[in-house]
């Protein structure tokens, strides 16, 4: 799941972040992800593992790091299976 | 203006009524009365005074900003529903007829129009970034600036404190992280500290922009976590939902990395601002002491007047 992700950000034009030296529980905003960047990032995920983020999710937290991202999104496409 | 009832549409019948607003047939667009500017006037002068000490350069903007600009800010990644982009007419002859053919129709004509190269200003401080970076580094004190700037943002409203078009008064501080939290923390104290001398019931809250969409309650989420955006809140038109008047905001370095504002040593400015919601300040007056402003009490009169 998390080289999955890992790979799927790291083509994204939008996020400018070197995903493929970024440990799992690395912080991404310490890299240098920005709020704008962080949106890019939720579309992206949504579009591709077909899952929508509740609201309650959409915090800095979810995203701050590869580790966070797969376990919400494990968590979400759980619940959709 | 009873005191106790507290709706919109209640507080704008009265002041039609009063000759304090005037209709134009558009929800957020007023004229104002010489009572309703001279109130204005005054609030402006306390606040250039409050921030006499700090020696600012002071600019004042027109309604209309580069709509060049306007993009490179990122406005339309956050606020696209806010936005207002000026269009006119540029085609010839054959195209001027058929723009008033459409017209006689009673039809759509606007798709005849282009857009121009600029933008309506949705808050004062946006032109001031790529001018203030077109003079190269920023000195080591930072730089402050007192503006003033007409500001559009597309919400009609029934509500008198959401207007479409209204005015607003900055202080904008540019330079280190600290030199800009020092000087939102010195504001956040002397702005609250200005409403209470108008004996104005006021609070100060954490709060977040209006960001469009999902990913804007991500965005807004992002802002309350990292505590950037604090409003000082006056009830106006609700007690529950009390009116943003002052806003304290800290843009980290987003400016700064947008329009490469640095100081000699290539380290990237961060900013912050301090913005006075003019028009919703002379409301919250006018909703707490009374429709005539010669009878307010002589404490808040003697505040404004002094000036």
């Amino acid at each position: 799941m998390i080289d999955q992700i890992r790979s799927l950000l790291e083509q994204h034009p939008m996020i400018p972040l070197n995903f493929g030296v970024l440990a799992d529980d690395a912080n991404l905003y310490d890299a240098g992800l920005t709020s704008f960047a962080s949106v890019q990032m939720m579309l992206a995920l949504e579009e591709e593992f077909d899952i929508e983020f509740p609201e309650a999710m959409l915090t800095r937290r979810t995203f701050s790091s590869l580790a966070n991202i797969a376990d919400a999104v494990s968590q979400l496409t759980r619940k959709a299976a | 203006m009873d005191a106790k009832t507290f709706d919109s549409k209640s507080l704008l019948d009265s002041l039609f009524e009063n000759g304090i607003l005037f209709e134009s047939g558009i929800d957020g667009l007023y004229g104002r009365s010489g009572a309703f500017e001279e109130v204005i006037e005054r609030f402006e002068r306390l606040v250039t005074r409050l921030g006499a000490p700090d020696k600012a350069t002071r600019i004042h903007f027109p309604p209309g900003m580069s709509r060049a600009t306007l993009e490179k800010s990122g406005y339309m990644k956050s606020f696209p529903q806010l936005a207002g982009c000026v269009h006119s007419f540029m085609g010839g002859e054959r195209e001027h007829a058929q723009l008033l053919g459409m017209m006689a129709d009673g039809g759509g004509w606007t798709e005849l129009q282009k857009a121009t190269d600029v933008a309506l200003t949705p808050a004062a401080c946006y032109p001031l970034y790529p001018t203030i970076a077109a003079r190269g580094p920023v000195p080591a004190q930072g730089l402050l600036f007192e503006l003033s700037s007409y500001c559009f943002r597309h919400e009609p409203s029934k509500d008198p404190a959401r207007m479409q078009l209204f005015r607003m008064r900055e202080f904008v501080k540019i330079g280190t992280a600290e030199q800009v939290r020092s000087f939102r923390e010195s504001w956040l104290k002397r702005g609250k500290a200005m409403i209470e001398q108008l004996d104005l019931p006021c609070e100060v809250d954490l709060a977040n922009d209006p960001f469009f969409g999902r990913g804007g309650k991500m965005m807004a989420n992002n802002q309350r976590d990292q505590g950037l955006k604090f409003e000082l809140l006056i009830p106006v038109t609700s007690i529950e939902k009390p009116t943003a008047c002052l806003s304290f905001n800290y843009h980290q370095d987003h400016f700064g990395r947008t329009w490469g504002l640095k100081f000699a040593d290539g380290e990237l400015c961060h900013s912050a601002c301090v913005g006075f919601g003019l028009e919703r300040v002379a409301l919250a007056l006018f909703r707490h002491h009374g429709p005539d402003a010669d009878a307010w009490p002589a404490a808040v009169r003697d505040v404004l007047w002094s000036v």
